[in-house]
């Protein structure tokens, strides 16, 4: 029970995430490397200010942090024209001392006995903070402004020619996913109540997982499904892995393996999909020719 | 139709967790005697950290604890964010203590349970990594076995074989909090003798040889604290140190073995085997409050020898007596 509702928790917590790498990935369709970096920076933010005795106004500074970081790698995306993935690396790189500095040159900063978000209830929060923020993103891409970053993300060419600024869509999906993820990185901090530089590492692969396997699960439909699915999957994403920590069929040093092996089947499923269709439309061409053969002969022999 | 599939997928997902959470509690043996469960708990793998878990099994074994306990070993990997799932499942199958290695595990066991006895090894600095309110004021139901390693003997030994040297290059991971403890007190040790220092950073095994190089002619002599990373690069740093005729002073005992000049550092082993005391005493019984947090009880001595003649250094008489000398 306490590992369902753990798993439960850290799926909200981590789902924050997810909806941050939702937009970059999915509605921007721009591979953002910056999360690794601004996760632990939300996170180390947070930390220092939850020490201070404040840990709400922690969770606005982290979004504030984690939207810097965002701008930091749209203006080298858009204004200095460095590739992408090339973009989100070195602003992630850089975040390393930035992270390192806010704490003090300390790699790990304990908040232990000092109060957070969490300290009334953990499920409560987690499930509030998850679906108040889908709502507020679901409404905010209805909006001309949101619409506006989707059109960038679906057809670039078009947007520009349309008289909307692209680069300026952009920056503010960086921004806007950043914050999300740095939020997400704040939440965590308090959750396991601590912060370490190295915390980030590996999160990129983590938020695009559980965005795939919401995906497979719930399916590829408009933005506000998609935002729901991506917290769906993050939830999913713990559980299988809390149920490959339960089933102790393998050492644990196989995890890796295992949760890399549940990503790649739950990937595979919109193409195997694709190519049973296939098979069935080959299967009823093949039908249908031999139809018209024997229609041909059985007309032939008339 | 699809939809049904998700839901019925999603269900017996879920199911998976609740079933066996009833059953697999504490097991009887036949003998009617409880068998008491343990989880130890390790961030990644990691020689010394394999090592601390290895002779904490072998020690509770030798105490005869053999068939009275069940150890259950959970491994992180290196990802952090599989602690605390790590730490409920743990909790999730009814362990009756957490023994966590190294300090992110024992920070995600706390923030996990309040009521199962937590007893940890491998924390350098239980205090400030929130665990404890002091050494001796363990009331969070958490205690254990602290490594912080003798920064001050580590001077004083290399004031006596290598009395030429005047600036030290410090060396070690800035993400590894255990370093950057070390590092910390071996600058205070220094500023308050008047030993002068340059330190440079790594971030990880790829840095290292031109971090290290960086310091070559600034340096006299290098040190590194207990670093997991440079412990697994000391091929790496000793090649720099050797070329350049640099003494090299570690913080444990497989960095020696790996070619650094000396230490007075953790042993690994003896680490482990005070852990296991300390669990056993607890799962005798005994309250945590009761018991303190320890400091490691002796250190590694060693000096490689084979080292100290590549660089000329005459290992006085004195210090073997209590030194191991290795590479002989």
């Amino acid at each position: 029970m306490t590992l369902l509702v753990g798993s439960i928790q850290l799926g909200l917590l981590y789902g924050v995430m997810a909806l941050g790498i939702y937009i970059t990935f999915r509605i921007l369709q721009l591979p953002d490397l910056t999360v690794d970096g601004s996760f632990s920076l939300g996170m180390a933010v947070a930390a220092v200010i939850t020490v201070a005795g404040h840990p709400v106004l922690a969770l606005i500074v982290a979004v504030l942090s984690g939207a810097l970081a965002g701008l930091a790698t749209g203006l080298l995306q858009t204004r200095l024209a460095i590739h992408p993935i090339l973009s989100g690396i070195l602003v992630m790189t850089g975040l390393y001392t930035v992270n390192l500095f806010i704490m003090g040159g300390r790699a790990n900063l304990s908040v232990m006995g000092n109060t957070t978000v969490f300290t009334q209830s953990k499920t409560l929060v987690a499930l509030v903070v998850a679906l108040f923020l889908t709502i507020l993103l679901a409404v905010f891409f209805k909006t001309r402004f949101g619409l506006a970053i989707r059109a960038t993300g679906d057809n670039e060419d078009m947007v520009r020619s349309s008289s909307i600024n692209a680069d300026l869509m952009k920056c503010a999906g960086l921004i806007l996913g950043n914050a999300c993820v740095g939020l997400a990185g704040a939440l965590i901090g308090q959750y396991q109540m601590f912060s370490d530089v190295g915390s980030g590492s590996g999160m990129v692969v983590i938020g695009l997982a559980s965005v795939i396997i919401g995906e497979t699960i719930f399916g590829k439909r408009g933005v506000t499904i998609g935002l729901a699915s991506a917290v769906g999957g993050s939830i999913l994403y713990r559980i299988i892995i809390a149920l490959a920590l339960r089933v102790d069929l393998f050492p644990s040093y196989a995890l890796k393996l295992i949760s890399s092996a549940i990503v790649v089947i739950a990937l595979s499923g919109p193409s195997l999909r694709r190519g049973l269709e296939q098979q069935r439309v080959r299967r009823s061409v093949r039908e249908h020719q031999r139809r018209l053969d024997s229609d041909a002969s059985t007309g032939a022999s008339k | 139709m699809k939809k049904a599939v998700s839901v019925l997928i999603v269900g017996m997902l879920i199911l998976g967790l609740f079933a066996g959470c009833s059953d697999d509690g504490a097991t009887d043996k036949g003998s009617g005697e409880k068998i008491y469960r343990i989880g130890v708990v390790q961030p990644m793998d990691h020689p010394s950290l394999n090592q601390i878990r290895d002779t904490i099994e072998e020690e509770l074994n030798d105490l005869g604890y053999e068939g009275k306990v069940e150890l259950v070993f959970e491994n992180a990997n290196g990802d952090m964010s599989l602690l605390p799932t790590i730490m409920q499942e743990l909790i999730n199958s009814q362990v009756d203590m957490i023994v966590p290695i190294a300090t992110p595990s024992a920070q995600a066991a706390a923030a996990t349970t309040e009521t199962i006895p937590i007893v940890f090894s491998a924390v350098s600095n239980p205090v400030e990594a929130g665990l404890v309110t002091s050494f001796e004021n363990t009331d969070k139901n958490i205690t254990g076995v602290s490594n912080s390693i003798a920064i001050e003997d580590i001077f004083e030994l290399a004031g006596v074989l290598t009395p030429e040297v005047e600036t030290f290059g410090f060396i070690y991971n800035s993400s590894e909090i255990n370093s950057s403890v070390g590092i910390e007190r071996a600058k205070a040790y220094c500023e308050a003798n008047g030993i002068p220092y340059r330190e440079a950073t790594i971030t990880g095994t790829a840095d290292l040889q031109q971090v290290a190089s960086s310091l070559v002619g600034s340096v006299d002599a290098f040190f590194t604290p207990n670093d997991n990373t440079v412990a697994s690069a000391m091929a790496t740093y000793m090649q720099v140190a050797m070329e350049a005729k640099i003494p090299t002073y570690v913080g444990a005992d497989s960095m020696v073995a790996d070619g650094g000049l000396a230490t007075v550092g953790i042993d690994y082993t003896v680490l482990g085997r005070q852990t296991a005391a300390m669990i056993a005493r607890i799962m005798d019984g005994e309250d945590i409050n009761e018991n303190p947090v320890e400091q490691i009880a002796e250190y590694a001595n060693m000096i490689n020898v084979k080292t100290a003649e590549a660089l000329g250094v005459t290992i006085p008489e004195s210090l073997k007596e209590d030194f191991v000398l290795i590479g002989e």
